[in-house]
C-alpha cells in the first residue's frame, strides 16, 4: 500500500460539474459510501452503485469513500474515484466510460483551424457543453491551465472527456505538456481518438520529433490507425530562430502556433495591444509555416471582454497571414471565425479580378488592369485564394464563374 | 381527493375552506359578486386628515389585531424589507397566535419568521416560499397548509373574498399623514408600488408604514389615503442596497448567452418580432442578454416595441430612452436607473399587478402582449411547466407573475437543457404550475423545441438554420448526459395547494420523505 488515506477532485462553493472523493482502504466492513451531493435525491443511488463498481474492479473490498458532489457527471466521478484509487494502490487497469460513438471521427490535413477553444484540463464544468459554441478545434489542456499538483488526475479526466464528451464535430485537441511528462501524458490520450497534439513550448525540430516517435511507437503498440496530425507551438527566441526546422520537423505537422505571453516574457518585454514587440516574432512564424506548406496560427487574445478589440486583432492577424487563433473563452469564436473568412468586398474584388484575368488571357495577355491598377499572376493568385476560401466557408457555390452573366466575362 | 383536468390527485378542502379543483384554463367561471370590506364612515377618522399612529404596535393594537387573523404585506422592499418581520415580533409580544401571513412574495430577509411557525404565532403563510421557508414547508413542519398564487391569482383570492384581509400593512417610501403614499423618494425608494392596489382597497384596516412623511398631498399617490386607517413613521423602512437587487449585469456564461442567442435569432426568425411588438422580459442575467440581443433586431430594422410591462431595469430604459420601446408599463422597479425613468419620464408609467394580471377582470394585458419571455425548473414531455419546485421535490420558488403571462400570445422558456446534472426537462413535472397548453417554445442551449400545437411557429422556423427539436429529443440529450435520475419520495400529506389564475387548484405539493 503506497499510502492510506487519498483525496482526488475539487470541492468548494464555486466548484460546479465536479466532486471531490476522500478514499480510504480499510481491513474490513466492506465497502461505506459517504455521499454529500445537491443531486443526492435524484442521482445517490447510482453514484454510490458506480463507485461501488469501480472498486470492485480494482479488487478493492473494503474501503471508506465520501464523496462530496457538486452536480458532476459519471465520467467525472469515474476520473476522480480512479485517481484516487491510483495513489493506493499499483494497478495497470484503467476503468474507462464507454466511448460516445458520436465522437469517431477523423480529422484531415487542411482543415480550418480559425477558433481552437482552449479547456483546461481540469476543469469539468467547461467542458461539457463545449462543442456547442462551434470552434474548429477544441483543446484539452493539460499544460498551463493546469496545477502542478493537479497534473495526474486531470490525465484521467481528459482521458474520460475524451470518450464521453461530444464536442460536436471540432477537431479533437490535446495539448500535452513539455518534455518527459509530456510523452508519458501521450499513453493516456491517444487511444481515445485524438485528432490532434499540440506540444507547447517547441524550441527546435527535436521536440516535435520526440512526440512524433512516441506517438508511433503507442500507435503500433495499440494498433491505432487513426490520423494524428501535431501543432508545435513556438513561444520562446530561441524557438522563433528555429521556426523554419519545427514547421519541417514531421509531415504530420499540419500548422504551427506562436504563444505571445511566454514569447514576450522571454524577450522580457510588455504584450501590448498594438503588438509592435512580436512583430517580427509573429511574421517569422508566419513565413516559415507557409514555406512549409503548412497552417500559421496566432496566439490567444487575453481579453475576454473587449470584442472589439478582439476584432481589430483579428483582422491584424488575418492581414499579417495568419490563418487562425486561439480562444479562451467561447464568446471570441464567431468574431474570430467571422475575422479570417474573406468580406463580401473581398470576394467581389477576387471574382473581378478573375474574371477580367481570364478574359484579357483568352487574348493573349499576362497583364491587364481594372481601372489604375495593375493585375498580373500575383495579384490573381492572391484573389484565387480569397474565392477558394470563400468556396470552402460556403459562401460562394464552386461554379460561380458560370453564373457570371456572359457580358461582364 | 379528486383528480382535477390536469390529471391531478387533488383535495377538495384546504386549511378548512372549500376550494375548486382545476377544470381546465378558461373553463371555470365564477358568479356572484366580488367582495367588498365594510362601508367606513370619514366622521369617524380625523377631521384634519392626520392619522398618525405613535407605532406599528400601536396601530395593530388599534386596528384590533387577534387570533386567526390574516395580515398582508406588499413584497416591494424586497430582501430589505424591515418591516414585515416586525408585525409578527408584534404579534408573538402581545400573545396572538395563528396567524395568517398573506404577502405577495417573501425573500431570505423574512427566514426569522420560522420561530413564529414554530411557536405558532403563525398558522401559515400564503404567498412565496423560498429558501428555508420553502424547505421548512416541504418537510412538513407548517400547521397550516401553504397556498401558492401568481400575482395576479393573489389579487383575484383578494377581490373574489376567497382572502379576507383584516390588515394590510404597507410600507410605503413616502406618505403624508392622510395616507396617500407613493414608491419613490426618501431613502426607501422602490419606485412603484404596483403590488399594493387590492390590498388596500379590500383590506379591512389599512395601515401605511413610512420612513419618509412628507406634507399633504404625498402625489402623485398610488396609495390612496382615503383607504388608510393609520399612518405609522419608523425610523428605517428597508435597507436600501437590498430594496433594489442591484444592477443586474448581463451573464458572462457562455451557455446561457448562447440560449439568449438562440432566443432571440427564433423571435426575429419566427416574425414574431416585428414593428409595434409588446414584450415582458425578466430581470435575471439571461433575461437582460436576451432583451439586448432584441434590441438590437429591432434597431437594426428601425422597429419599436409599443409597449413592455416591467418589472423594470436599467435596460428596458435604455430601450425607452433609445426609442426602441414606446412606453414602459411598471408593476415593480429593480434598480436605481428605473426608479430616475419613473420619476422622470412620462413614457414609464405605473401599472399596478391588479389591473394587469387579475384574470377576474374584464380583459387581461397579457394576452395584449406578443412576446413573455419566461423561466421553469421543470418542464415536461407535454410542454406542462413547474415554478415552484425543484426535482429533489423541495418547495424553492413562487409562482410570482408567471402564470399570468402564460395567456400571452408566444410563450418562450430559454432554460438550459440540465443544471448542474439535474435536468429541466422531464418526463412530468414534479408540480404542475401551468398547463403545456399555453407553453409554446422551449429554448435550450442543445436546440429549440416547440410545442406541436403551434404549427404556425413550426412551419415559420422550418428553413431557418435554427436548431429546432422535438421535446423528446431534448429529454432523451439529457438523460444521454446526466443519466436516468430517480424520483423523490413524498409522502401523502398535503404541504402546499397551488392555485391557477382563477382560483381553482391545479396542484399540490407532498412532504418530503426523509
Amino acid at each position: 500500500m503506497k499510502k492510506p488515506i487519498a483525496v482526488a477532485g475539487n470541492s468548494g462553493p464555486k466548484v460546479r460539474s465536479d466532486c471531490e472523493i476522500t478514499l480510504e482502504l480499510t481491513d474490513d466492513g466492506g465497502i461505506i459510501v459517504d455521499l454529500v451531493s445537491k443531486v443526492k435525491v435524484l442521482y445517490g443511488e447510482s453514484i454510490i452503485r458506480l463507485a461501488s463498481e469501480m472498486l470492485k474492479f480494482f479488487s478493492i473490498a473494503n474501503a471508506r469513500v465520501k464523496i462530496i458532489d457538486s452536480g458532476a457527471l459519471p465520467f467525472v466521478i469515474s476520473a476522480r474515484l480512479e485517481w484516487a484509487v491510483k495513489q493506493l494502490i499499483d494497478t495497470d487497469l484503467d476503468y474507462l466510460p464507454e466511448f460516445n460513438e458520436e465522437n469517431r471521427y477523423s480529422s484531415v490535413r487542411d482543415r480550418f483551424r480559425f477558433s481552437r477553444l482552449y479547456l483546461p484540463g481540469n476543469t469539468p464544468s467547461l467542458m461539457i457543453n463545449a462543442g456547442l459554441h462551434y470552434a474548429d478545434g477544441i483543446i484539452l489542456d493539460l499544460e498551463d491551465s493546469v496545477a502542478p499538483e493537479k497534473k495526474d488526475e486531470s490525465r484521467i479526466l481528459v482521458r474520460n472527456a475524451l470518450r464521453q464528451v461530444n464536442f460536436c464535430g471540432a477537431e479533437r485537441m490535446v495539448r500535452i505538456n513539455q518534455g518527459e511528462r509530456g510523452l508519458e501524458d501521450l499513453d493516456f490520450i491517444l487511444p481515445h481518438n485524438v485528432n490532434l497534439i499540440l506540444i507547447p513550448k517547441c524550441e527546435n525540430a527535436w521536440c516535435v520529433k520526440r512526440v512524433e516517435e512516441e506517438v508511433a511507437v503507442i500507435k503500433d503498440k495499440l494498433n491505432l490507425t487513426n490520423e494524428v496530425f501535431l501543432m508545435p507551438i513556438v513561444e520562446s527566441a530561441s524557438g522563433i530562430e528555429n521556426s523554419y526546422e519545427i514547421a519541417r520537423s514531421s509531415e504530420n505537422v499540419v500548422a504551427m502556433a506562436i504563444g505571445l505571453e511566454d514569447y514576450t516574457a522571454d524577450l522580457g518585454v510588455n504584450r501590448t495591444l498594438e503588438g509592435k514587440e512580436s512583430l517580427y516574432a509573429r511574421t517569422r512564424i508566419i513565413v516559415a509555416a507557409k514555406a512549409a506548406g503548412i497552417q500559421p496560427i496566432d496566439s490567444v487574445f487575453s481579453d475576454v471582454s473587449d470584442m472589439e478589440a478582439l476584432h481589430q486583432y483579428v483582422l491584424n492577424s488575418k492581414a499579417l497571414g495568419f490563418e487562425g487563433m486561439g480562444c479562451i473563452h467561447p464568446r471570441q469564436i464567431p468574431v474570430i471565425r467571422q475575422g479570417f473568412a474573406p468580406t463580401e468586398t473581398e470576394i467581389e474584388k477576387s471574382k473581378k479580378i478573375v474574371i477580367v484575368f481570364e478574359a484579357a488571357q483568352r487574348k493573349g495577355l499576362n497583364v491587364v488592369a481594372i481601372g489604375s491598377k495593375m493585375i498580373d499572376p500575383p495579384v490573381v493568385k492572391r484573389a484565387q485564394r480569397t474565392i477558394d476560401l470563400a468556396i470552402r466557408l460556403g459562401m460562394l457555390s464552386h461554379n460561380w464563374i458560370d453564373e457570371v452573366p456572359v457580358e461582364e466575362k | 381527493m379528486v383528480i382535477n383536468a390536469a390529471g391531478r390527485s387533488v383535495p377538495l378542502e384546504i386549511n378548512g375552506q372549500p376550494v375548486i379543483p382545476f377544470q381546465g384554463d378558461g373553463k371555470y367561471r365564477p358568479e356572484g359578486r366580488k367582495y367588498a370590506p365594510p362601508v367606513p364612515t370619514s366622521s369617524d377618522y380625523p377631521a384634519d386628515g392626520n392619522k398618525l399612529a405613535g407605532s406599528l404596535e400601536e396601530a395593530l393594537i388599534r386596528c384590533g389585531l387577534r387570533d386567526g387573523m390574516t395580515i398582508s404585506t406588499h413584497h416591494h422592499l424586497r430582501d430589505g424589507d424591515l418591516i414585515s418581520n416586525i408585525i409578527f415580533d408584534i404579534a408573538s409580544k402581545c400573545g396572538v397566535k395563528n396567524l395568517v401571513w398573506f404577502p405577495s412574495a417573501s425573500f431570505p430577509c423574512n427566514d426569522p419568521l420560522i420561530k413564529y411557525l414554530d411557536d405558532g404565532t403563525i398558522n401559515r403563510i400564503e404567498g412565496s416560499m423560498n429558501g428555508l421557508l420553502g424547505q421548512y414547508v416541504s418537510e412538513g413542519r407548517m400547521k397550516g397548509t401553504a397556498v401558492l398564487r401568481s400575482h395576479g391569482g393573489r389579487v383575484q383570492a383578494i377581490q373574489d373574498g376567497e382572502v379576507k384581509i383584516d390588515i394590510a400593512v404597507l410600507a410605503a417610501p413616502s406618505a403624508d399623514s392622510f395616507g396617500n403614499a407613493r414608491g419613490t423618494g426618501g431613502s426607501s425608494a422602490c419606485g412603484v408600488l404596483g403590488y399594493a392596489k387590492a390590498d388596500y382597497m379590500y383590506a379591512e384596516k389599512v395601515i401605511v408604514v413610512t420612513d419618509n412623511l412628507i406634507d399633504f398631498p404625498c402625489f402623485p399617490m398610488e396609495i390612496e389615503g382615503n383607504y388608510v386607517d393609520y399612518v405609522v413613521v419608523v425610523d428605517k423602512l428597508g435597507i436600501p442596497e437590498k430594496i433594489m437587487s442591484g444592477t443586474t449585469q448581463v451573464t458572462k456564461s457562455p451557455d446561457r448567452l448562447l440560449i439568449a442567442e438562440l432566443t432571440a435569432s427564433f423571435l426575429e426568425k419566427s416574425g414574431i418580432l416585428k414593428d409595434g411588438v409588446t414584450i415582458q422580459e425578466g430581470a435575471g442575467g439571461t433575461s437582460l442578454a436576451i432583451a439586448m440581443f432584441i434590441q438590437e433586431i429591432l434597431k437594426k430594422n428601425g422597429w419599436k416595441s409599443k409597449f413592455g410591462f416591467g418589472g423594470s431595469t436599467h435596460h428596458m430604459v435604455k430601450m425607452l430612452e433609445e426609442g426602441q420601446m414606446g412606453y414602459i408599463l411598471d408593476a415593480q422597479i429593480f434598480d436605481p436607473e428605473a426608479i430616475r425613468s419613473v420619476e422622470n419620464n412620462p413614457g414609464h408609467v405605473p401599472y399596478p399587478v391588479f389591473n394587469a394580471y387579475n384574470y377576474h377582470s374584464k380583459g387581461n394585458l397579457t394576452t395584449m402582449m406578443d412576446v413573455m419571455i419566461l423561466g421553469a425548473t421543470e418542464v415536461d414531455l407535454n410542454f406542462n411547466g413547474n415554478v415552484v419546485t425543484h426535482s429533489d421535490g423541495y418547495l424553492l420558488h413562487g409562482i410570482g407573475g408567471w402564470q399570468n403571462c402564460l395567456h400571452a400570445r408566444n410563450v418562450i422558456l430559454p432554460l438550459p437543457l440540465f443544471r448542474d446534472r439535474i435536468p429541466v426537462i422531464v418526463d412530468e413535472v414534479t408540480t404542475l404550475c401551468g398547463p403545456g397548453e399555453l407553453i409554446d417554445v422551449i429554448v435550450t442551449e442543445r436546440g429549440i423545441a416547440i410545442n406541436p400545437l403551434r404549427q404556425d411557429l413550426i412551419d415559420k422556423v422550418k428553413n431557418s438554420g435554427l436548431p429546432i427539436r422535438t421535446i423528446k429529443e431534448l429529454r432523451e440529450e439529457a438523460v444521454k448526459i446526466c443519466g436516468e435520475p430517480q424520483k423523490p419520495q413524498f409522502e401523502e400529506d398535503i404541504v402546499a395547494a397551488i392555485k391557477w389564475v382563477d382560483g381553482t387548484v391545479i396542484d399540490v405539493v407532498r412532504k418530503l420523505k426523509l
